[in-house]
C-alpha cells in the first residue's frame, strides 16, 4: 500500500499543507502540486542544476531531495524572486540587460545558486563566478553573457 | 527518471534509527544528504524498499574539538567542513580538500558520513580519512565500536560496516604543525568527478621527511594509499630526484586505474605521476613555512 505523508512547506513565504508519497521529488511537487513550474527539471541526476532551489536558504538540488523531507522548511523558488513583473530582482534585471540567457532553461536554477552566491561574495572576480556557476549547465550561451551579467549584478547590488 | 515506491521512516532519535536498522535489516537504506543515493534511485539503478531518513537527527550534526582531535558528526554537510574555523586550523587539509566536492549545491546538503558510507573511489571523503588516519565510530542497538579508516574501506562501494550499524561520528587527529599538506585533482570541469588525485602528507623534523602519506581517488577499488612510495621518502633529505622516483612507485605500481569514458588507464598513471610530484613539493614547502 501506498505510504502517505502530511507536509506543511513553506514555499515562497505561503504555507502550503499537501499529503506527498514519500517518492515525490521536491521538483515534482513543487511543478505538478503547486503550479510553480519556475522551478525546471532537466537531467534529474544533480548534474545539470535547473532544479536549484532555496532550502532554508541555501542553494540545493530539488530534484535530489524528496518533498517529504521539506516538511517544516522553507523554500524559495525562483517565482519569490521578484515583487512583480515590472519590479525585477536586481539579478533578474542584470540577466535581461546582459543578454544572461537564451532559451532560458537553465536560467532559474542559475538564478537561484547565484542569490546565496553574491550574498556571500558581493564582489566576485571572473573566476569565482566561473566556479559559482560549474554547477549549472547552459547549452546555448558559452557562459560569456552569463558572466556578464553576473558582474552587472554584483554591480547593481553594491 | 523517478524513484520507485519505497516505505518511508524518518526517525527523531539515534536510538530510533538504529532500532529501525536492526528491524529492516539489509532492505533498509539509510538516507543522509542523498546526494549518490537519490539519483541512483532515480535512475532505478537502487531500488530500496525502505528509506530510513536521518536528517532529523540533530545529534549526528557538530564539530567540536576534543583533546587533540576534532569530533564531526556523520549528518554534519560538507559545506560545514568547508567553513568550520575549527578544522581550517586543525586540519587545513581538510579545509582545502572539501571544495573539491562536487557543487555548492551538492555540498549544501551532502554529508560527512553519507560520503564515507558510500565508499565511492572517485570521492574525495574517504581518500581524506585515510590520509588523516581518521577513526570511525559504528553504533547498533547493542553497543558501539570504532573502525580504523584503513580497516573501513574494504571494496569498491563496500565498507566494514554490518547491516545493522550505522556510522555516527568520525574522529580526526590534529594535524602536527610540522606537517604541510597538499590536495589536487584532475576534473574536466570544476565539480565533476576527478580523472585522478592525491592527497599529500610531509611531515619534517630536522630537515628530513620523518613520515609521508600519498593516498590517491579514482585509482582503484577504493582510496588508495600508496605505502611504498612514502617509504622511500621517510627519514630522507627530499630532493627533486628523489621526489620523482616516489611518483613513479606510487603512479606506476601501488595503484590500479580502471580508466572510464573521459580517460584511459594509461593517462591516470601519468596524471597520479604529475600531481604527486607536485603535490609532495607544495606539502614541502608548507611544511618548511610552518617551522619558520
Amino acid at each position: 500500500m501506498t505510504q502517505s505523508f502530511s507536509v506543511m512547506i513553506k514555499v515562497n513565504e505561503k504555507e502550503y499543507k499537501r499529503e506527498v508519497e514519500p517518492r515525490l521529488l521536491l521538483s515534482d511537487f513543487l511543478r505538478h502540486e503547486l503550479g510553480l513550474t519556475g522551478t525546471h527539471v532537466g537531467c534529474e541526476h544533480g548534474v545539470c542544476g535547473a532544479c536549484t532551489i532555496l532550502f532554508d536558504g541555501e542553494s540545493m538540488r530539488s530534484c535530489l531531495i524528496f518533498a517529504v523531507q521539506a516538511d517544516g522548511h522553507a523554500i524559495t523558488t525562483v517565482e519569490g524572486l521578484a515583487k512583480d513583473k515590472d519590479d525585477l530582482h536586481p539579478i533578474q534585471q542584470a540577466f535581461w540587460e546582459a543578454h544572461g540567457l537564451q532559451c532560458g532553461y537553465c536560467t532559474p536554477g542559475i538564478l537561484m545558486t547565484l542569490v546565496p552566491f553574491l550574498k556571500q561574495n558581493p564582489d566576485p572576480t571572473e573566476d569565482e563566478i566561473r566556479h559559482a556557476l560549474s554547477g549549472n549547465l547552459c547549452r546555448c550561451t558559452g557562459y560569456q553573457h552569463i558572466v556578464d551579467a553576473v558582474k552587472l549584478a554584483a554591480e547593481k547590488m553594491k | 527518471m523517478k524513484p520507485a515506491p519505497f516505505e518511508y521512516y524518518v526517525p527523531d532519535s539515534l536510538e530510533q534509527a538504529l532500532e529501525l536498522k536492526s528491524q529492516k535489516g539489509d532492505d533498509a537504506r539509510l538516507l543522509a544528504g542523498g546526494q549518490s543515493l537519490v539519483p541512483a534511485m532515480n535512475f532505478r539503478i537502487v531500488q530500496p524498499g525502505i528509506l530510513i531518513d536521518l536528517n532529523r537527527l540533530a545529534e549526528l550534526s557538530f564539530i567540536r574539538e576534543d583533546g587533540q582531535t576534532i569530533r564531526i558528526g556523520a549528518m554534519a554537510r560538507e559545506r560545514h567542513l568547508e567553513f568550520d574555523p575549527s578544522i581550517a586550523k586543525r586540519i587545513p587539509l581538510l579545509t582545502e580538500a572539501t571544495p573539491f566536492i562536487a557543487h555548492p549545491q551538492i555540498r549544501n546538503r551532502g554529508t560527512i558520513g553519507g560520503s564515507i558510507v558510500n565508499a565511492d573511489p572517485a570521492a574525495e571523503l574517504p581518500v581524506l580519512m585515510l590520509a588523516l588516519n581518521a577513526r570511525l565510530k559504528a553504533k547498533n542497538i547493542s553497543g558501539e565500536r570504532w573502525i580504523n579508516a584503513q580497516d573501513f574501506f574494504v571494496g569498491m562501494f563496500t565498507t566494514a560496516l554490518e547491516p545493522d550499524e550505522i556510522l555516527v561520528e568520525i574522529e580526526l587527529p590534529f594535524m602536527s604543525p610540522h606537517t604541510g599538506w597538499s590536495f589536487m585533482e584532475v576534473a574536466p570541469r570544476a565539480g565533476d568527478y576527478a580523472l585522478m588525485g592525491v592527497a599529500a602528507l610531509v611531515t619534517l623534523e630536522d630537515g628530513k621527511c620523518k613520515q609521508a602519506k600519498l593516498v590517491y581517488l579514482n585509482a582503484g577499488d577504493g582510496p588508495v594509499d600508496a605505502k611504498e612510495a612514502a617509504q622511500m621518502l621517510q627519514d630522507e633529505t627530499l630532493n627533486d630526484a628523489l621526489i620523482a622516483s616516489a611518483a613513479s612507485v606510487a603512479s606506476e605500481k601501488e595503484i590500479n586505474p580502471y580508466g572510464n569514458v573521459h580517460t584511459s588507464p594509461n593517462f591516470q598513471h601519468h596524471l597520479a605521476n604529475v600531481l604527486t610530484k607536485k603535490a609532495l613539493k607544495q606539502a614541502m614547502q608548507r611544511a618548511e613555512e610552518n617551522l619558520q
